[in-house]
C-alpha cells in the first residue's frame, strides 16, 4: 500500500477529500399519481474537508442528516447536487459525487465503510472468509490459498482467532461482528473508512475496546476516519476535528479541544451540556437549560437560522437571515452573534 | 472524561471446534426435524410420490383392464390365514372370492364373499405387461394375485369392473404432477415478475401489482370454466393435460410473485446488501448471491403451499367435468366418475380418491407449515 504521510507530517494537513455545497433531498411523493408534493432536505448544503490520517468527527441529533451525509460520501446515495472531491493516491481530485456504478469501482477500494448494526450489515448466510474477502475476490486476489492467509491476517489484526473464518456470523457476539465489519473496511487497503455510529449498538466496554483498536488501526494503516456518531463522549475521545450538523447543515466545525472547550454556536453548547459527567461537583451545581422543541423537520426548515425556534439567544435577525459558516477564531461558526455569545463549554479535567 | 481502556483478550478461549460452521441447509434441516408432524407428511408425501412415479409398478393392473363379471365388486379385504381343504389352518397372504347372484327382486348382480375360495396374492408378482415410464416394457407388479386371470380388487371395483386401486395408483401420478409442473410455471412467473416488480419498482412495479391485483379479482371457477370451455374435445388428453396445468398456475403465480417482491424490497436496502455494492459486487451477483439464497427457504415454503391449491383446483375442474377427460385418470375425474346417488350408496369405495385428495393436502400444508417456520434458522 502507497502509505501517505501522516499528520506528524506537514502543517498544511494532505486534503483526502473535498464536499462542496454537498444537497441529498428525498422527493416527498403522495397520491395515486405520486406527485412529488416536497423535499426531505436530508443533507442541505455542506462544505467541508477531509484532512489524510484524522478522524473527523460528525456529530448531531437523530434525524439531523449524519447517516445520509455518511452514506453520500461513501456514495451508496447519490447526492441532489454538490460535489464530492477525493483526492486519490496521484494527488489528482475526481468528482466522485455523480460517477455511475462502473466508474465508481476504483473507488470503491479506497473508501469504506463500518456499519453501525453488526447484526443486519452482516450476511447471516454466508462464513466469515466470504464476507471479509468479497472486496478481495472483487478487487483482484483469484487464488483461494492467497485470500485465506490475507483473511486471516485481517481476523488476527482485529482479535479474532483465525481459525474462525469458516464460521457463519450467528456464532460471534456483538463486538466480534463489529471487528469483523471493520475487518471487512480493511480488507482492501482502504485509505478512507466512514464510519456510521459503527459503536452505538455495543456495550461500553466493548465500545472502548472497538474505539481503541480502530485507533491502532488507524495508526498502523494511515487511515481516515469519519466518525459518525451522536455520542459526545465517545466523539471527545476519538477524533480530532469535529462537525455539528442541525438540520441537514454544519454549524460548528473546529478542532475537538476547542469545540469542548469554548463552543461558537448555542446548539453545540445545547449537545455538550446534556452530556452526562461522571462528577459530582457539576452534578451538583445548576442544571444547564435543556433543549427545546423538536429538531426541525427537514422537510420545512425554519426561515432563517434553522435553529432560532430552539435557541436560547435567538433575535429577530436569526428569524430572517440564514447565517453561513464563517471563521470565529479557530473554529467555523453558523452563528450570526458567535463573536458575542459566552458559552459554556466542559473543561476537560486531568483526573 | 474518561474511558474504560482495558485492552482485555478477546479472542474466545474455546477450542476451535465445529461450532459455528453449521450452514443454513444444516440449521434448517435441525430445526425441520423438530416438527414432527411436518417430518411424518414430508414421509407421507415422498411415500405418494413415489406411487405417482411408479404407478405402472404399483398398480396392479392397468386402469383400462376392465372385467364386466366383476362390475361394481365390492372391495377384497386382504387376509393372512385359511383354512384348507384338509381343515389345517394355513399361513398365506390371500384373498376370498366371491359368488355371484341375482335377487330375483331387482334383477341385479349381488356379489356374496365366498370364503371357500381362496386366491393367493404375493408381492412382485408376474402380472399384465406394461412399460415403465412408458419406456422399459416390464410386468411385475408390487402386488397382485399369484394366478393374473384371478379377481384382485382390494378397493373394490367399479361399474365397468375396473379395479379402483389401480385406477387411484395411476391418477395419483396425474394428479400430483399437476401441481409440482403448475407450481413450477407459477415459481419462473412469481420469481421474474416478482423479482422484476421489486427490484425495479417506480412504475415498473405499479404496473405488474395493478395487473396481479386484477388477476385476483378475477372470480377463478368462472375463469377456469370459460378457459377450459375453449379447449377444442378433439385434442388429445397429453394436451388437454398441459392446457389445464397451465390454466391453473395462471392464477398461482400472483401470490407467489408478490412474496418475491416483498422480499426484495425489504432486502434490497439491507446493511448487508449495501456493504456488498461498496465491496464492488456487481448488481447481478448481488441478487445472485445475496438476495436469492436468503429467500429460496421461504421461496420453497410458500411452494409447498400453494402444491395442495394445485391439486385442489385440478380436482375441481375435473370433477366439474371441465379439466381431464377420461382416458386421462386423475383423482378428478374419477370422482366425477363416482358423480351419482347409486355409487354413493352402494359403492362409497368410488370415494378414496376423494380421501387420497384430503390426505395429500394435508400433508403438503402440514410439510410447507414446517418449511416455513424451519425457513428462518437464525430467529
Amino acid at each position: 500500500m502507497n502509505v501517505q504521510p501522516t499528520l506528524n507530517a506537514a502543517p498544511p494537513p494532505e486534503l483526502l477529500m473535498r464536499v462542496k455545497d454537498l444537497k441529498v433531498h428525498f422527493p416527498i411523493k403522495r397520491g395515486i399519481l405520486k406527485r412529488t408534493v416536497g423535499h426531505v432536505r436530508a443533507v442541505d448544503g455542506i462544505s467541508l474537508d477531509i484532512r489524510a490520517g484524522e478522524t473527523l468527527s460528525i456529530v448531531g441529533e437523530s434525524g439531523c442528516g449524519k447517516t445520509t451525509l455518511g452514506q453520500a460520501l461513501v456514495r451508496v446515495l447519490e447526492p441532489t447536487n454538490g460535489s464530492i472531491d477525493y483526492f486519490g493516491k496521484d494527488q489528482n481530485g475526481t468528482d466522485i459525487a455523480h460517477l455511475g456504478e462502473t466508474e465508481l469501482r476504483p473507488y470503491r477500494s479506497d473508501i469504506r465503510m463500518i456499519f453501525q448494526d453488526p447484526f443486519a450489515s452482516l450476511n447471516a448466510r454466508r462464513r466469515v472468509i466470504d464476507i471479509i474477502g468479497e472486496s478481495m475476490r472483487n478487487f483482484g486476489v483469484r487464488d483461494e490459498r492467497e485470500l485465506e492467509s490475507q483473511v486471516a491476517a485481517l481476523l488476527r489484526k482485529v482479535g479474532l482467532r483465525p481459525e474462525y473464518m469458516n464460521r457463519f456470523p450467528y456464532a460471534f457476539s456483538g463486538g466480534e461482528r463489529q471487528r469483523i465489519g471493520i475487518a471487512r473496511a480493511l480488507a482492501v487497503h482502504p485509505r478512507l473508512v466512514v464510519a456510521d455510529e459503527c459503536v452505538s449498538a455495543l456495550d461500553v466496554s466493548i465500545q472502548a475496546q472497538t474505539l481503541n483498536l480502530m485507533q491502532d488501526l488507524q495508526e498502523e494503516f494511515a487511515l481516515t476516519y469519519v466518525f459518525i456518531s451522536h455520542d459526545l463522549s465517545v466523539v471527545e475521545y476519538i477524533s480530532d476535528r469535529v462537525a455539528v450538523m442541525y438540520a441537514g447543515r454544519v454549524v460548528e466545525l473546529s478542532d475537538t479541544e476547542q469545540l469542548f472547550a469554548a463552543p461558537r454556536h448555542p446548539y453545540t453548547a445545547a449537545l455538550l451540556a446534556a452530556v452526562p459527567r461522571p462528577d459530582p461537583r457539576s452534578a451538583r451545581a445548576k442544571r444547564p437549560t435543556r433543549l427545546k422543541g423538536e429538531v426541525a423537520d427537514p422537510a420545512n426548515r425554519p426561515t432563517g437560522c434553522a435553529f432560532h425556534p430552539r435557541c436560547p439567544y435567538a433575535t429577530d435577525r436569526c428569524q430572517a437571515e440564514d447565517p453561513q459558516l464563517r471563521p470565529v477564531g479557530s473554529s467555523l461558526v453558523a452563528c450570526h452573534h458567535a463573536e458575542e455569545l459566552m458559552l459554556k463549554g466542559v473543561t476537560v479535567d486531568a483526573a | 472524561m474518561t474511558i474504560a481502556t482495558q485492552e482485555s483478550e478477546t479472542i474466545a478461549q474455546n477450542e476451535p471446534s465445529s461450532v459455528g460452521m453449521a450452514t443454513q441447509r444444516q440449521l434448517i434441516w435441525t430445526k425441520f426435524t423438530e416438527h414432527k408432524l411436518a417430518l411424518a407428511s414430508l414421509v407421507v408425501i415422498g411415500l405418494i410420490y413415489l406411487v405417482g412415479i411408479f404407478c405402472e409398478f404399483v398398480a396392479p393392473r392397468s386402469p383400462e383392464h376392465y372385467d364386466s363379471a366383476y362390475t361394481m365388486l365390492a372391495p377384497q379385504p386382504l387376509k393372512l390365514w385359511y383354512t384348507d381343504d384338509a381343515g389345517q389352518t394355513q399361513f398365506g397372504l390371500h384373498v376370498t372370492g366371491f359368488s355371484s347372484q341375482r335377487d330375483p327382486n331387482t334383477l341385479r348382480r349381488v356379489f356374496a364373499p365366498d370364503e371357500s375360495v381362496i386366491i393367493p396374492v404375493s408381492f412382485f408378482v408376474q402380472g399384465q405387461d406394461y412399460k415403465l415410464f412408458n419406456l422399459i416394457p416390464a410386468n411385475i407388479h408390487l402386488i397382485g394375485p399369484v394366478d393374473p386371470s384371478q379377481p384382485f380388487y382390494l378397493l373394490g371395483a367399479d361399474r365397468l369392473g375396473r379395479d379402483v386401486l389401480s385406477r387411484v395408483v395411476y391418477g395419483t401420478r396425474i394428479s400430483t404432477s399437476i401441481g409440482l409442473i403448475g407450481v413450477a410455471i407459477s415459481l419462473v412467473l412469481g420469481v421474474i415478475l416478482g423479482g422484476i416488480s421489486g427490484y425495479f419498482g417506480g412504475w415498473v412495479d405499479n404496473f405488474i401489482q395493478r395487473v396481479i391485483e386484477f388477476i385476483m379479482s378475477v372470480p377463478t371457477i368462472p375463469l377456469w370454466m370459460g378457459l377450459a370451455a375453449a379447449i377444442p374435445v378433439t385434442w388429445s388428453p397429453i394436451m388437454v393435460y398441459l392446457i389445464i396445468t397451465m390454466i391453473i398456475s395462471l392464477i398461482g403465480w400472483t401470490s407467489l410473485a408478490r412474496e418475491v417482491r416483498g422480499r426484495f424490497m425489504s432486502w434490497r436496502n439491507e446493511p448487508f446488501v449495501i456493504a456488498a455494492r461498496l465491496d464492488g459486487t456487481s448488481q447481478m451477483t448481488i441478487i445472485g448471491r445475496h438476495l436469492v439464497p436468503g429467500f429460496v427457504s421461504h421461496i420453497i415454503a410458500s411452494v409447498t403451499l400453494a402444491i395442495p391449491a394445485m391439486i385442489i383446483a385440478e380436482t375441481s375442474l375435473s370433477f366439474l367435468g371441465i379439466g381431464l377427460r377420461p382416458p386421462a385418470v386423475s383423482w378428478g375425474v374419477l370422482l366425477q366418475e363416482a358423480q351419482n346417488i347409486r355409487s354413493l350408496a352402494e359403492a362409497p369405495w368410488l370415494l378414496t380418491p376423494g380421501v387420497l385428495v384430503i390426505i395429500t393436502v394435508l400433508a403438503l400444508n402440514f410439510l410447507g407449515d414446517g418449511l416455513r417456520d424451519a425457513a428462518d434458522p437464525y430467529t
